[in-house]
């Protein structure tokens, strides 16, 4: 049974005839971990903001459904969603300069939705922040959560966020391209961290990024997306030896070759960005 | 070490201004036309009597020998004797400037007050009638000097609704139990809440017109950093973890937004210090400003200078103060 | 955008419209007041003192806004009194903007010892309360037109210093400045013909910012009896005399004030609206 169901998600540009989104649907179920892969603007990150609830005030839900834990989010009331996503989801945010709070110390940015929302006790929440602080591999926890976000590592703020996320066993996590803004370096432990972490919970992911050779390491499945709508969805296996779609086959064959670093790069030819513009007008012109 | 050096300097720089003020407020007024001594002796003077009394304020000197004196004089804690009512100008300076100092910390408190929530209501109903509202209503506010807001105070509760007070600080009254001038601090401390009603009851008013400039664009400049900081991905997630719309303006982007406002704060502060001057007058409020006003009239020239350096400082004072605070409170700045 | 901001917008352009609408009816009175002011403004009758306005009761025909204490008719003093708003409104206005403007620039882009002195100088001007400054000055200098212009124009200068300085270093550190420099153009080529258009959106705006101001320092020095040296009328004094007697005749009072109210409102609104049209950055 998944935990999350998307299903029909249209989102449109509000004012405009524009979608954003497209007839998108997507599951998740716990302890899985769905990749949603495109280039930039094709509209991934959009889903995760209309699943949180965070979608910008220039976008519009005109149609689907969104499913958490069996309750449908779309026209719930706002201080209900607002508890329960609340209660149940998380964010793994891009950038961990801009996420955290720089006029606080980043222990309370973990404490303060378990005291706050979910009503902990101060002393439980402290213990918990400093059992994260070993789970995300942080040296000499008790001291860290303490400093200003300014004062670590991007790498040590993005545990701080993945501590954050992971703080009360939340049952899904959207993580949205959370290793794009980091080093190369330090981008592999994070993805590590972070599928270790989603093992131990058990949570359902959903992992956005434009990057295959991410999804390669960490998901199960995933769902390719192009002018806002999903062209193929099958697990990460299947996909690797040989996608469906042509605009897949041509996203993978565009990965850059680390066994051949002096090979030309091969871009999506123009002939299959104009194919699948053609399917979606297609689309759009049938309703 | 780096800290020591920029206090240093700061304060430096400072003692520059100061000095500046000083010499031009002592040249300007050198220049006035018009004899303070003739007006002090009686008819029938002496030209030798006129010299004698100038001699005694040190009117026959130099211009560059009377400032070293009266330098020398400040240093030693001494400005000088007024010219009109022969008494010590520090003294005099000094027991005006507590009414004037709670009169603006008053309106300083009041600004804070009104343009702060209306700064978090606009932000809260952001996009739609309120905050259309706020905003028309600010550029009012904005647009219009304390100097009219007293008169049209004046209006609406001296005439048409007497609720308050229009002159003077406190009802005329034989005993005023303080020892200091700082009646309301003192009123409060004493328990006298009777005084202390009385006392705000004749403040209200000048507090208004002086806070109502100050409120536009601490809500005016607050808002528009509230809404660049409700825009930042911490504020996001915040509302992810399941906050509500309000505790996010106020627990995560107030914090961050005040920093900003501060600076400009701190320096229309001191343009509401500067409305001091007319708006006393206005409501005859027994303050420094209301003295400024007569001794430029009477062409007292000790006391002009006495308190012209005294606002100066005060200004210079402000700004310094803002200055320090700004770098205390950013983290960034204090730890990095 | 489906939003509240659709009912500001269109106010833009009424803002405009209103703000020059009063401003050039002020400007006609004070031009043709000889012509259409119903009494001599100076015409003492006590007979006549403290009439109502016109649509009160105890009103006399022909004093339209009622009379002082003195029983001079009061729209008459108003429409008087504009002359001596817009004169000192056009006259320092421009100059202060001309003379702040003109430092600002040089400091900001000439900058080394020009800059430190002239910063230097808005520091210790701005240390000043500048009521008391204008008090003073006209102390020294006497009363009369031409010393509130020369006070207006010695306090309020920094005004536009800082802000012109603050823009054209801003301008200065600007690709298209180094182009005009590497082109071959002089110091003051480069600033006159490239730096200052660019700086002179926000000069406009200020402009009818300090008008409003100049204004306002005017009847405060008319209200504390430093203002014009004869006994005609400004609003100023206008609004010193219906202070004292407020209680028997508000009019007095109100009159001026809400003609000096919604002047300087119109001449900040005018900047506003200029500056939201004008600009190139906001178009």
């Amino acid at each position: 049974m998944s935990f999350l169901v998307v299903e029909g998600l249209t989102v449109r540009l509000r004012g405009t005839p524009h979608l954003l989104l497209r007839d998108v649907s997507l599951s998740v179920a716990p302890g899985r971990v769905q990749g949603l892969v495109g280039e930039s603007g094709a509209g991934k990150s959009m889903i995760g903001k209309a699943i949180l609830v965070t979608l910008p005030r220039a976008a519009e839900i005109v149609a689907g459904s969104i499913r958490l834990d069996g309750q449908e989010l779309v026209g719930m009331r706002d201080r209900d969603r607002r508890r329960l996503i609340g209660a149940t989801a998380a964010l793994i945010p891009q950038d961990p300069l801009s996420a955290l709070n720089p006029a606080r110390r980043v222990g309370g940015q973990i404490t303060d939705r378990l005291v706050d929302i979910l009503g902990w006790t101060r002393v439980r929440a402290d213990a918990r922040a400093r059992e994260l602080m070993e789970e995300v591999r942080i040296p000499d926890g008790p001291r860290v959560l303490t400093a200003y976000p300014h004062e670590l590592s991007g790498g040590m703020r993005q545990r701080i966020l993945i501590a954050a996320a992971f703080a009360a066993g939340p049952q899904l996590i959207v993580a949205d391209e959370p290793t794009t803004a980091l080093d190369v370096t330090v981008q592999k432990e994070i993805l590590r961290l972070i599928r270790e972490m989603q093992a131990r919970h058990g949570t359902a992911l959903l992992f956005v990024t434009h990057d295959l050779g991410v999804v390669s390491k960490i998901c199960d499945r995933l769902h390719v997306l192009y002018a806002g709508r999903v062209v193929e969805e099958t697990d990460v296996p299947t996909f690797f030896r040989g996608p469906a779609h042509p605009y897949s086959a041509a996203l993978l064959a565009a990965m850059p070759r680390h066994d051949d670093p002096g090979a030309a790069l091969n871009p999506v030819p123009a002939d299959v960005i104009a194919a699948v513009a053609a399917e979606v007008a297609a689309e759009v012109a049938g309703g | 070490m780096a800290l020591l050096r920029a206090v240093l300097t700061r304060l430096a720089t400072t003692g520059v201004t100061l000095l500046g003020v000083a010499v031009i407020v002592f040249v300007v007024i050198r220049v006035v036309p018009g004899n303070p001594i003739a007006m002090m002796l009686p008819p029938g003077a002496t030209d030798a009597d006129m010299d004698r009394l100038r001699a005694l304020y040190g009117l026959d000197r130099s211009i560059v020998e009377q400032f070293g004196i009266w330098l020398g004089g400040v240093a030693r804690g001494d400005f000088g004797t007024s010219i009109t009512t022969r008494a010590d100008v520090l003294g005099l300076v000094l027991g005006r400037l507590p009414a004037t100092l709670e009169l603006a910390l008053l309106a300083l408190v009041l600004a804070v007050a009104l343009g702060g929530t209306l700064a978090v209501l606009g932000t809260r109903w952001r996009g739609g009638r309120v905050e259309a509202g706020i905003d028309l209503g600010n550029g009012l506010a904005l647009s219009v000097p304390d100097f009219l807001w007293g008169l049209v105070l004046i209006l609406l509760f001296g005439v048409l609704w007497p609720v308050f007070h229009i002159s003077g600080r406190v009802s005329p009254r034989l005993d005023l139990p303080f020892s200091t001038q700082f009646y309301l601090i003192e009123s409060v401390l004493r328990l006298r809440l009777d005084l202390t009603a009385d006392l705000l009851a004749h403040m209200a008013m000048p507090a208004v017109a002086l806070a109502l400039p100050l409120a536009a664009i601490i809500a005016q400049v607050l808002k528009q950093a509230l809404k660049e900081t409700m825009a930042l991905d911490y504020v996001t997630l915040a509302r992810v973890k399941g906050y509500s719309e309000t505790r996010v303006i106020l627990r995560e982007a107030l914090p961050n937004a005040l920093l900003p406002t501060l600076t400009l704060v701190g320096v229309q502060f001191t343009f509401l210090i500067g409305g001091t001057v007319i708006v006393e007058r206005l409501f005859s409020y027994e303050g420094l400003g209301n003295l400024a006003i007569d001794a430029v009239v009477n062409r007292d020239l000790p006391l002009i200078q006495g308190i012209v350096l005294v606002f100066a400082a005060i200004f210079t004072g402000v700004n310094l103060a803002v200055d320090l605070s700004y770098a205390l409170l950013n983290p960034r700045l204090r730890h990095g | 955008m489906a939003d509240g901001r659709g009912m500001v917008a269109p106010r833009a352009g009424a803002r405009l419209w209103l703000s020059g609408l009063w401003l050039g009816l002020v400007g006609g009175a004070a031009l043709s007041a000889p012509w259409i002011a119903p009494h001599d403004p100076l015409a003492q009758d006590l007979m006549l003192g403290r009439l109502p306005p016109g649509w009160m009761a105890g009103a006399e025909p022909g004093f339209w806004l009622g009379t002082d204490s003195l029983g001079r008719d009061v729209l008459s003093r108003l429409i008087w009194g504009a002359r001596v708003a817009v004169t000192v409104a056009l006259v320092a206005g421009m100059l202060t903007a001309l003379i702040g403007s003109v430092l600002g620039l040089l400091a900001g882009y000439l900058r080394g010892w020009v800059d430190l002195v002239i910063s230097r100088l808005i520091d210790i001007w701005m240390a000043f309360p500048p009521v008391l400054f204008a008090i003073l000055l006209i102390a020294v200098l006497g009363t009369g037109l031409t010393s509130i212009i020369v006070a207006i124009v010695v306090i309020d200068w920094t005004r536009f210093a800082r802000v012109v300085r603050a823009e054209t270093l801003n301008q200065s550190a600007m690709d298209y400045v180094q182009s005009a420099r590497v082109a071959g153009f002089g110091r003051g080529r480069t600033l006159v013909a490239e730096i200052l258009p660019n700086v002179l959106p926000t000069i406009v705006a200020l402009v009818t910012l300090e008008m409003g101001i100049a204004v306002i320092v005017e009847a405060i020095l008319s209200f504390v009896n430093l203002s014009i040296s004869t006994d005609d009328p400004t609003w100023g004094g206008m609004i010193a005399e219906g202070r004292v007697s407020v209680h028997q005749a508000w009019w007095v009072l109100v009159v001026p004030l809400v003609a000096l109210f919604l002047t300087v409102l119109a001449f900040a609104q005018l900047g506003q609206g200029l500056r939201d049209r004008y600009d190139p950055v906001l178009r």
